[in-house]
């Protein structure tokens, strides 16, 4: 492929290259804008208007929110949370690369995403509570966001399924010709074992579909590390078989990470077709709120990735730039602290979810069978 | 009205739903030029293009996943499997996702669609070609699972699943494909998927089945009348949600019940026919409640015709249930 003949002759990502193109990369290169002390190694490309600092905001945002998040399941206030820390360049930069009509469907980091396309601070927050003010009616436990106003589909457990049902999104942007849009999945490296993941990019391939893969290989499936998971060399290279380009990117970048997925995303558009983007990143927390990393992996490894930080190079990168200073900074967070702990403290305040919510929703009219078994619990247990 | 076999009367529905609604599309292995391996998608790839009609990798996961990501974004895919008992694969897809997507997203996100497989024996098909799932899509709230036995049925039940909001397992009961021939009106109608069909009324015992066991139960049940036992014979037709009113209202006249299915015994849905007379109209039962059922082995291949109840065991479940004072 033209991508690979590229890749072979400039395999050294870091070097200053005028216009930076991820595919020329390739999927055993690594694209990469912004190296770990926030210097740019490549020409850094035209954004729109305050895209960058609207990204370390984003990302200043979801750490701060993570940990409260965090603080109240340790304080027994939600029952679970899942941080991205660590992962909040890839998550922001893939996410922001897509339009407001184009369909996401995430897995489970992509909180942020959902955020920065317009779903409400409070739904975020009622979801993990799961109480009455969760649109969605306490339904799943927390981080299982689901917003269709920001066409960010509701999130499952079950690992992969969302990829597969990406590619049906963008096929049927095909069959309404409606192809100007495109369809957006998430996942993790652990998804790439899955079956859901073998299918998805192989019809993806063969309907060269408007869809864009962004796999988030954080090199941890809870306790199972990559090198585990996977005997191929990366995981961007696995899509060649499927017929469609893979691209590797540094995670950590979150300029690389938007400017790779907008690349892909204005390819489908164009109606070239899927592309696959892994984002090497780490995950510098544990999986959840119920998993202890100490007990499989060593923390001497996340110290490295600690230097890594996303967070840390976009901010001195664009205080090099001249973008940002600490006072902007003191200033945003402050005001984010305010409106998140304004945010926790109206969801706090709503009521329980609605025990006839148990029923509702199941199918799109009650049917008898279950309009009595509800009529026999308000029986049993007068409300 | 022109006559019709369920196969026959199974690709005229698609025909009218994919004329009456650009958004209906087909999807699965070898429905498109091929027309399916039993033809019922015949001349649809035809009329409609490959991309209203896709033949797909061979990939059940990515069939109904995909499928799952169409009927998100708006259109009525009616995936199909192309045997029952290779829907495995997509299990996850349909019990995680298909059934619970309304539910987990508070009704933002639906997914209306309808996954056709062909059911049950009747080809020598031996273990996996041949058995009957609806247990363990019934077991999932959310779903529809629909199993007609006659063409007529089958056309408006079709019909009326695809233009439902809810997402549909249905079940063609391939031993009825070719069984016979009936009356079928022509162009749109739908048939109900939340009320039993009666076969045949009578007032010594109900009979209640679904799929391919209606003609046999319908064929011991003449015997049985020439015998002197009436039956009340009820098609289900849909397994979820059922129309248990309709069952209540027969024991309730007749007080005697047997329950005849082809799947496994054990945890299949007369289980659940048989628990829920028992709880709702025990003071009306005569008799105990009798199930005819396959047998709690795989399904076989050279002893399908043992394994699958037949007349004799039905009428002899009938007789024994009509003697028992």
């Amino acid at each position: 492929m033209a991508a690979r003949k590229a890749s072979a002759k400039a395999p050294a990502a870091k070097r200053r290259a005028a216009a930076p193109d991820p595919y020329a990369v390739g999927p055993l290169g690594l694209f990469q804008l912004v190296d770990e002390d926030g210097k740019a190694v490549a020409q850094v490309p035209e954004l729109p208007e305050g895209l960058p600092e609207r990204f370390l905001e984003a990302m200043l945002f979801q750490r701060a929110l993570d940990q409260r998040m965090l603080n109240l399941q340790r304080q027994g206030r939600i029952g679970f949370y899942g941080t991205a820390k660590g992962q909040e360049g890839a998550t922001l930069g893939s996410g922001a690369a897509f339009a407001p009509e184009d369909w996401l469907f995430p897995a489970l980091r992509e909180g942020a995403v959902a955020l920065w396309r317009g779903m409400a601070l409070e739904h975020y927050i009622a979801q993990c509570f799961g109480n009455g003010a969760d649109p969605t009616h306490g339904r799943q436990m927390p981080c299982h966001y689901s917003d269709r106003g920001a066409r960010y589909v509701s999130l499952s457990s079950p690992i992969a399924t969302q990829v597969s049902q990406a590619v049906g999104a963008a096929r049927a942007m095909q069959v309404r010709g409606e192809g100007q849009h495109v369809a957006g999945a998430w996942m993790g490296d652990g998804a790439t074992s899955e079956n859901d993941f073998h299918a998805a990019l192989n019809f993806a391939g063969v309907w060269k579909a408007p869809v864009v893969f962004v796999c988030q290989n954080n090199q941890w499936a809870i306790s199972v590390p990559l090198s585990m998971q996977t005997a191929s060399e990366t995981l961007a290279v696995k899509a060649e078989a499927y017929g469609m380009p893979g691209v590797r990117v540094d995670g950590n970048d979150v300029l690389a990470c938007y400017v790779a997925v907008a690349a892909a995303v204005e390819r489908a558009r164009r109606g070239e077709g899927p592309t696959f983007v892994e984002c090497l990143t780490y995950r510098l927390g544990g999986h959840s709120s119920s998993d202890d990393p100490t007990k499989y992996r060593d923390e001497s490894e996340a110290a490295i990735w600690e230097k890594r930080d996303p967070l840390l190079r976009h901010r001195a990168w664009l205080t090099a730039e001249g973008r940002w200073d600490d006072a902007r900074e003191e200033a945003f967070l402050a005001e984010s602290g305010k409106r998140i702990t304004d945010a926790i403290a109206t969801v706090e305040a709503a009521e329980p979810v609605d025990r006839a919510t148990l029923f509702t929703d199941v199918w799109a009219t009650m049917p008898a069978l279950l309009a009595d078994q509800q009529r026999r619990l308000d029986e049993d247990l007068p409300v | 009205m022109p006559q019709m076999t369920m196969l026959q009367a199974i690709n005229d529905a698609m025909h009218v739903a994919m004329e009456r609604d650009p958004d209906v599309v087909m999807l699965g292995e070898d429905i498109g030029k091929k027309g399916g391996v039993f033809g019922a998608t015949d001349g649809l790839y035809d009329k409609f293009g490959a991309l209203r009609v896709m033949d797909t990798p061979l990939s059940e996961c990515g069939i109904i996943g995909t499928a799952v990501g169409m009927a998100l974004y708006g259109l009525k895919p009616v995936p199909e499997i192309q045997f029952l008992d290779f829907i495995y694969p997509a299990f996850d897809q349909i019990v995680s996702e298909m059934a619970k997507m309304r539910y987990r997203s508070g009704g933002q996100f639906t997914c209306p669609m309808v996954v056709r497989s062909p059911s049950g024996g009747g080809i020598r098909g031996g273990h996996y070609h041949s058995q009957s799932s609806e247990a363990y899509f019934a077991h999932t709230p959310g779903l529809r699972v629909v199993m007609p036995s006659t063409p007529a049925d089958a056309k408006g039940m079709l019909l009326a699943s695809i233009f439902n909001e809810d997402p549909v397992i249905f079940l063609e009961p391939k031993a009825l494909y070719r069984h016979g021939k009936q009356e079928v009106q022509e162009g749109w109608y739908t048939t109900s998927l939340d009320e039993a069909r009666r076969v045949r009324e009578g007032d010594d015992v109900t009979v209640v089945t679904w799929g391919a066991m209606v003609p046999i139960v319908e064929d011991a049940a003449g015997t049985a009348a020439e015998n002197g036992v009436a039956c009340d014979v009820i098609d289900l037709r849909s397994i979820l949600p059922w129309d248990y009113d309709t069952v209540l209202d027969s024991v309730r006249k007749t007080g005697r019940l047997v329950v005849v299915q082809e799947a496994p015994r054990t945890c299949g849905f007369a289980s659940e026919v048989a628990a829920t007379v028992a709880e709702k109209a025990i003071d009306s039962l005569e008799a105990p409640i009798a199930r005819v059922t396959g047998f709690d082995t795989p399904f076989p291949y050279a002893l399908e015709h043992v394994y699958k109840p037949d007349k004799k065991r039905v009428l002899g479940a009938i007789e024994f249930t009509a003697r028992w004072a």
